[in-house]
């Protein structure tokens, strides 16, 4: 791919700053915690979260609404309103630089060019009032200071990479020219526009169709490796995460509770909650299943429970889990799992 | 949880934690109401007015009739606290029996175009079809007569005699900006019919085979009608104006009948000499409307859940 | 074979497109246009398609919130479009509906007292005006409700629970049939599972009979008896859960049922994906012939121009209903039987955990 190669040599990003990954790493979150502050009482969405992401990986964060899971990748982002939402502590670190410490005006300038972002909802990512190709180029002209129809003739070629059809011709069309599919490949295409590091999808395919589902999940695969990007891939999809994701992130109540490579966590998942939410999903290749549904609710944020957040739903759960939060501990090579009983689940 | 969990159909029984009892969204709206500073300035003013309205003779036992020449265009004293006017008219009193032309008139006007623009609202939003269309353009030409200039055109053909007694009259401002008032809050009805129907709650009544009438009476209406309410208030406001501005032309309420529009006309020819005399009747018009702008204001704070 | 309760019958529902300043008719979105089946008694009939199939607006038209625009519905032998005022009312008792947004479908002013009762106040002859209070909490108590929460209102609740309000209002008459417009699609993983256990309980205890209206190929699969396959305002493909998702005569259902991602990493490789070009043409101006000859690998001349028609054609374990002139088994997935698993070692019948691959970590793997 001719158009990438070089995009990735103009990566003496105009910024002036550069950033270079340590072995591969791009991405380390420590520690993260956010709250959200509320005129009814403080609503802790993400309580001490850790991870990495290296380049070509593709980290899934799987998690229920109300998880953390969007959360997180708002804050890596840092489009989180601040005011409500307030970081009281934790780094995320890119390419070694804390990006929460880091000035606006650089940290700004992260946004395209080093990380960028691909929403649930194309129409409303959208402008409406703007043609697709105008609001792709815009991406270099910002960013790469190219006149208007360079910038333009660029855009045309991102959108012949992510396989929009007659590109040429509907550069100049309207976002709700587009269907649902093609709206969310021109999300992906000004995404990746300044070909960053590191991509995060947060619930890509949620509203779309099945088949379109799949052209796209393939499509940001192809687009990953192609470009190594590290990627983040948030949703609730248990389906969509056994099909692309190399390690998975299991939320709860703003909380990893499992971590693992995905052929583990689904041969044996570590973390009641995984355990359960696999046990509960009906699938497409099974018949005569019986669904064992997870009782109770997800917790209020703003009551999370003693101990082990879980532990109300949890049939494992001791008077241990009540009173200790288990910690994210390494349960077997290359996975952890924040349960008392994680051998048991393990090996139950 | 246990083993029984396996198979959990009846296992979400705890609701999310903390609501113990019963919470309806009016009781909500009360709530965050009841906290707000401006609702408990303006519900002041508007119990104040009310009360002027209905009894007079609480806050004066002064005959607002009663003329005193000698002292015409006296300052504010003891014995007249807001002065005199021209007339020799004590001000204080007329400008408390002033307030109840305006308040009848406001009122009045409110609850008729609430019933009407309402009723006309539900049924174009609710029915469609060819009785929207008809709604709709009536609203459209009544839209394009403002309401002062319907009221001075509609005085002005109908004038008042001098004899005509003052329920009459009142009366006649209050069907003027009845007639002019209720294609706004029509049109605002009808769009907010059109976001209730087609939520699935109604389709399920409909499901259930409910009757129109009880569709709107249960579940249209009371989710339709807040934003109505809330411009009907601020309406109130313009109203008592609309009706101070008819008297001050000359064409509303006329002397003898006591009202602040009459009150602010007569003062007009006296403002550089004793500007006090316009003074009082056109601060309490500003706080009349203003309290009930305010009223609306406050409830629609309340009402907007994206407030909270 | 049970009994037909409901049978539709060539049902047509096109939608007026009005233009120009004139406000006249320009076209029709064709959005059911000839979908018959039949549903039998005690059984669940799935539907699935895509958006913009006509899928829901079938359901609404079974409900009779539509009127077809052409094609009967006979419901327990009464012709039901044919039905007014009081006999429609009555017929609305036995065939009732859940939605899909538990948030749009309680009304937020009344508490869960009145929704669930307002059954009662529409057809006051089922019970009686003092029983009400207690029928009310029954059905709460059945959904698995607290039945103290009576005077609470919806936004009290969760979705899942709110979704159980709405399926007590919607079996409070008792009805015979209930139609499910995607009642689970809006809900967590972890809360879906405990819906479609209650939905799979209540059809035990009150012999209901499902119309379960979907995108989810896998829920429809596990709790259908029957299934019916819809593209573009029609019916590709209709017949028992194994004909459809173990042998697949329609292309389109052979794709759809490719694109299904299974959560299990170790079929990554192993399972065959058909990608379909492009994306479901507008129903205001469907393709001739076969609708889906637009997207078909297997179209050929004939498909643009003849209808294929929903006939009974080989599927290589016997036939069902399929409407392809290529019609051809093809087994998309592989079907593993749990059904003999007892509940206890419920391990979601994995794999065999020797196959599985070679576990990498980072660029090199996939």
């Amino acid at each position: 791919m001719t158009t990438s190669e070089t995009m990735a040599r103009e990566s003496a990003k105009s910024s002036g700053q550069t950033y270079k990954p340590q072995d591969g790493l791009l991405l380390e979150v420590e520690d993260l915690h956010v709250e959200f502050h509320t005129p009814d009482g403080i609503a802790r969405a993400i309580n001490g979260v850790n991870f990495d992401l290296f380049e070509g990986q593709t980290l899934a964060i799987l998690g229920e609404s109300g998880s953390g899971k969007s959360v997180t990748a708002q804050a890596i982002m840092g489009i989180l309103d601040m005011p409500p939402a307030v970081i009281p502590k934790g780094q995320i670190r890119y390419c070694g630089q804390d990006l929460l410490t880091m000035p606006d005006e650089q940290r700004r300038r992260t946004r395209g060019p080093e990380i960028s972002m691909v929403f649930q909802d194309a129409l409303s990512s959208l402008n409406p009032v703007f043609p697709v190709g105008w609001q792709i180029a815009e991406m270099f002209r910002v960013h790469r200071g190219m006149n208007k129809s360079d910038a333009l003739e660029r855009a045309v070629k991102l959108m012949q990479r992510v396989q929009i059809p007659a590109a040429k011709e509907r550069v100049g069309a309207y976002p709700h020219q587009f269907s649902g599919g093609m709206r969310q490949r021109i999300m992906i295409a000004m995404a990746i526009a300044l070909d960053p590091a590191v991509l995060i999808a947060d619930e890509p395919t949620t509203a779309l169709d099945v088949t379109v589902q799949a052209q796209i999940m393939a499509l940001l695969q192809e687009l990953q490796e192609e470009r190594q990007m590290g990627l983040i891939l948030i949703t609730h999809d248990l389906g969509v995460v056994a099909n692309v994701a190399d390690k998975i992130a299991v939320m709860y109540a703003g909380r990893i509770v499992e971590r693992a490579d995905v052929y583990d966590l689904y041969r044996q998942p570590g973390h009641p909650y995984t355990k359960g939410l696999l046990e509960s999903i009906p699938r497409l290749d099974q018949k005569g299943q019986q669904l064992a549904a997870i009782g109770g609710l997800p917790p209020n944020l703003m009551r999370i429970p003693e101990g082990c957040a879980f532990n109300p739903r949890c049939k494992f759960a001791q008077d241990v889990c009540r009173e200790d939060r288990p910690a994210l501990l390494e349960v077997a090579p290359g996975r952890e799992s924040a349960c008392h009983f994680a051998e048991e689940v393990l090996h139950g | 949880m246990t083993e029984a969990s396996t198979i959990a159909v009846g296992a979400e029984t705890s609701a999310p934690a903390g609501h113990d009892e019963a919470r309806s969204l009016t009781s909500d709206a009360w709530r965050s109401l009841k906290k707000n500073p401006i609702f408990w300035v303006s519900m002041a003013l508007i119990v104040a007015f009310l009360l002027m309205a209905v009894w007079p003779s609480l806050f004066t036992n002064v005959d607002p009739a009663e003329a005193v020449l000698k002292q015409a265009r006296e300052r504010p004293s003891a014995n007249a606290w807001f002065g005199r006017d021209i007339q020799g008219y004590d001000i204080y009193s007329r400008t408390i029996y002033g307030a109840r032309a305006s308040i009848l008139v406001g009122v009045f006007a409110s609850i008729a175009t609430v019933l009407i623009g309402g009723a006309m609202g539900v049924i174009a939003g609710y029915y469609g079809g060819w009785l929207d269309a008809v709604v709709s353009r009536v609203t459209d030409i009544f839209f394009a007569i403002p309401l002062l200039l319907g009221g001075i055109l509609f005085m002005a053909t109908f004038p008042n005699d001098v004899d005509s007694p003052y329920l009459l009259v009142v009366g006649k401002v209050v069907l003027v900006l009845s007639i002019f008032g209720w294609p706004g809050l029509a049109r605002l009805m009808r769009s907010s019919v059109l976001q209730v129907k087609p939520n699935d709650y109604v389709q399920a009544a409909r499901a259930l085979g409910a009757t129109p009438w009880r569709i709107i009476r249960a579940h249209v209406l009371p989710n339709a009608l807040a934003p109505m309410i809330v411009v009907a208030t601020i309406n109130l406001g313009v109203f008592i104006s609309v009706e101070a501005t008819l008297s001050f032309l000359g064409i509303g309420l006329t002397p003898p009948a006591i009202s602040w529009g009459v009150a602010i006309s007569d003062a007009i020819v006296a403002l550089r000499t004793t500007p006090h005399i316009l003074l009082f009747p056109s601060l309490f018009l500003s706080l009349a409307v203003l309290a009930f702008i305010m009223l609306g204001d406050a409830v629609r704070d309340a009402f907007d859940p994206k407030s909270r | 074979m049970a009994e037909a309760i409901l049978t539709a019958t060539d049902l047509v529902k096109y939608y007026p497109i009005k233009g120009g300043v004139l406000r006249r008719k320009v076209g029709d979105v064709k959005a059911v246009d000839g979908v018959s089946f039949e549903l039998l008694k005690g059984e669940t009939l799935g539907i699935v398609g895509e958006s913009g199939c006509g899928k829901s607006t079938l359901g609404r038209l079974l409900m009779r919130l539509e009127e077809p625009t052409s094609g009967s519905v006979v419901f327990d032998g009464v012709d039901m479009y044919a039905q007014k005022g009081r006999a429609m009312r009555k017929l609305r008792r036995d065939i009732q509906i859940v939605f899909q947004d538990p948030y749009t479908s309680l009304n937020p002013r009344k508490t869960v007292g009145d929704i669930v009762g307002e059954p009662f106040d529409i057809h006051p002859d089922v019970v009686p005006r003092k029983g009400r209070r207690k029928a009310v909490q029954d059905l709460l108590d059945l959904v698995g409700l607290n039945p103290e929460h009576i005077n609470r209102y919806p936004h009290q609740f969760s979705g899942g629970q709110r979704q159980r309000i709405g399926i007590a209002r919607g079996i409070a008459l008792n009805p015979k049939v209930l139609i499910c417009d995607e009642p689970v699609s809006a809900l967590d993983v972890s809360v879906q599972a405990q819906v479609v256990n209650l939905m799979e309980k209540l059809q035990d205890e009150l012999g209901l009979s499902y119309i379960f209206i979907a995108h989810d190929l896998s829920v429809v699969r596990h709790i259908s008896d029957r299934v019916g396959v819809m593209y573009l305002g029609k019916m590709a493909e209709l017949g028992e859960e194994d004909d459809i998702y173990g042998r697949p005569t329609h292309p389109y259902t052979q794709a759809l049922l490719s694109a299904v991602p299974v959560p299990d990493p170790t079929l990554r490789d192993k399972k065959e994906q058909i990608v379909l070009k492009g994306d479901v043409p507008s129903p205001a101006n469907p393709p001739s012939g076969c609708r889906f000859h637009t997207r078909c690998w297997k179209a050929q001349d004939k498909c643009k121009t003849d209808i294929p028609l929903l006939e009974l054609r080989p599927d290589g374990a016997g036939e069902h209903l399929s409407a392809c002139h290529f019609a051809q088994p093809r087994e998309i997935i592989e079907t593993i039987d749990v059904s003999d698993l007892a509940d206890g070692d419920l391990d979601t019948g994995r794999r065999d955990t020797a196959s599985l691959e070679p576990v990498g970590d980072g660029p090199a793997d996939s």
